[in-house]
């Protein structure tokens, strides 16, 4: 099964909620890509945070976000580890 | 301390309802090809102010990356498109200049209100934590100064100017005192957006916008028939350097800032007289100049009566009675508060370029008591080597500005 918050919803927040180039995609290297590289400031983070956690019902502290949502990668991996958590 | 290089102005950056871009904006205004038009950002028919200058096309993806948008007010969109213009107009290539020798000061009379309505009804429908992280930000007057500041690496003296519509014309003059104390360039003048329904509404609470429906006769400043005035959106930034820097590096100027003077209306009721007489005179002053050294008066254009009559008093007393051409080609952009003491010095730096007074479209005839010789029909062609634009921000601001051709 796929994970409930994957690629395609992060990127959908980041185009939506926070700004993404248009020809962005979060695959390969890009994935693994610290967001401060990618030009995303604490503000932004802190906008991700506040977006999955009124779309997913997950809590994130600020702390969270900033040490264990560095990449794309590390926030889809975390946001589900917080979900399956929260399953179980 | 060495005499002071004049402050020039370089670079124009217009994203105004006459158009986006300084030569469209231009021969919009040769022409009195008009910007108002009904609202159409939102249904207006419940507002008893139905019509506005609008930015024609403006699309800030064409401006801006996908990455920022979201995160700012189109008033800021707008701001850095005009910013962007200016440096490119001037020339100047921010990376290669140090950082702190280069200040953004922008004028900002509504901050972010398009982006602050669509988060507080995030707040009121759906509760706090629905508003976006960058509320703290996007609304706010300084955020247009900052966004330049980041987008170019300018960490000088920075600042906003919030005083209606005198605002663009302080920032110019703030400017020119930087440029006095060891800043090497100013990217000022001043912008406003606030065409959504809390900022409509906002402007409504002064009781001085025009009511009448129809885009030719709503804003008739100087007209006896005057009947209130239009909002509009948009402005201009406008690039300040020293004249010598700009000298050294070939550079080419439209104009030097050569006199400008501020000051503040006594409260209502007071026997004391209103501030634009005498910042007029103080302006002139600071720029060494006699009235009729002045070739051509860009007016504040209330269209209410009673301002416009202050107005046409406060030129008259100085100037006598119709002895310099008065111009108001706001009345093809609405008042822009912010952006519009910003357009019109645009339009006088062109008018010293190009040896044309533009005319203002919308007056049928200039009130006979106001006794100003104003610029009606067409254009004029003649040569200007001085022209003084006057702003008056509600709550009584006033704010005169003399331009120069540049040596």
């Amino acid at each position: 099964m796929a994970d409930p918050f994957g690629m395609t919803e992060l990127t959908e927040i980041l185009r939506t909620s926070i700004g993404l180039d248009a020809d962005v995609r979060f695959d390969g290297e890009l994935a693994e890509t610290e967001f401060a590289e990618l030009g995303y400031d604490s503000l932004a983070m802190i906008e991700l945070a506040s977006q999955v956690q009124r779309r997913y019902g997950v809590r994130i502290t600020d702390e969270a976000v900033l040490d264990q949502m560095r990449s794309p990668r590390e926030a889809v991996d975390f946001v589900n580890s917080l979900l399956a958590g929260k399953v179980a | 301390m060495p005499p002071a290089s004049p402050a020039v102005i370089t670079g124009i950056g217009v994203v105004a309802p006459t158009g986006i871009g300084r030569d469209a904006h231009w021969q919009a205004v040769l022409a009195g090809k008009s910007g108002i038009g009904r609202i159409s950002r939102f249904d207006p028919s419940p507002y008893p102010v139905r019509l506005a200058g609008q930015v024609p096309g403006f699309v800030a993806a064409e401006h801006l990356s996908g990455r920022l948008i979201p995160q700012m007010d189109i008033w800021t969109h707008m701001s850095i498109a005009a910013a962007d213009a200016a440096l490119a107009d001037a020339g100047v290539e921010p990376a290669s200049l140090p950082e702190y020798d280069m200040a953004v000061v922008t004028a900002s009379s509504s901050g972010g209100t398009e982006f602050g309505q669509t988060e507080m009804v995030n707040l009121h429908r759906k509760g706090p934590h629905w508003v976006g992280a960058y509320q703290s930000i996007a609304w706010f007057y300084a955020a247009t100064t900052g966004q330049i500041s980041i987008r170019h690496g300018m960490r000088g003296p920075c600042g906003v100017i919030c005083n209606e519509q005198a605002g663009g014309l302080d920032t110019l003059g703030h400017a020119r005192r930087l440029l006095r104390t060891g800043t090497r360039l100013v990217v000022a003048g001043g912008l406003d957006a606030s065409l959504c329904p809390f900022g409509l509404t906002a402007q409504l609470a002064n009781g001085l916008l025009s009511t009448v429906d129809n885009p030719q006769h709503a804003y008739r400043p100087f007209d006896a028939d005057a009947c209130g005035y239009l909002p509009g959106e948009g402005g201009a930034i406008l690039l300040v350097e020293d004249a010598a820097a700009v000298r050294a590096r070939g550079g080419r100027a439209y104009g030097t800032v050569a006199g400008y003077a501020a000051g503040f209306d006594p409260p209502p009721g007071s026997s004391r007289p209103r501030a634009l007489r005498r910042v007029i005179e103080d302006a002139l002053a600071d720029a060494g100049l006699a009235p009729d050294d002045v070739d051509v008066v860009f007016a504040d254009a209330a269209g209410v009566p009673a301002d416009d009559l202050a107005e046409a008093r406060a030129i008259t007393e100085v100037f006598g009675p119709y002895a310099v051409p008065v111009t108001a080609p706001k009345t093809l952009t609405g008042r822009l508060y912010a952006g519009g003491g910003a357009l019109d010095v645009a339009t006088a730096l062109l008018s010293m370029r190009h040896g044309v007074i533009p005319h203002t479209p919308g007056p049928v005839r200039a009130a006979p008591e106001y006794a100003v010789d104003l610029v009606l029909s067409e254009p004029r062609e003649r040569p200007v080597s001085h022209a003084m634009v006057l702003a008056r921000g509600y709550g009584g601001f006033a704010a005169a500005l003399v331009l120069g051709r540049p040596a």
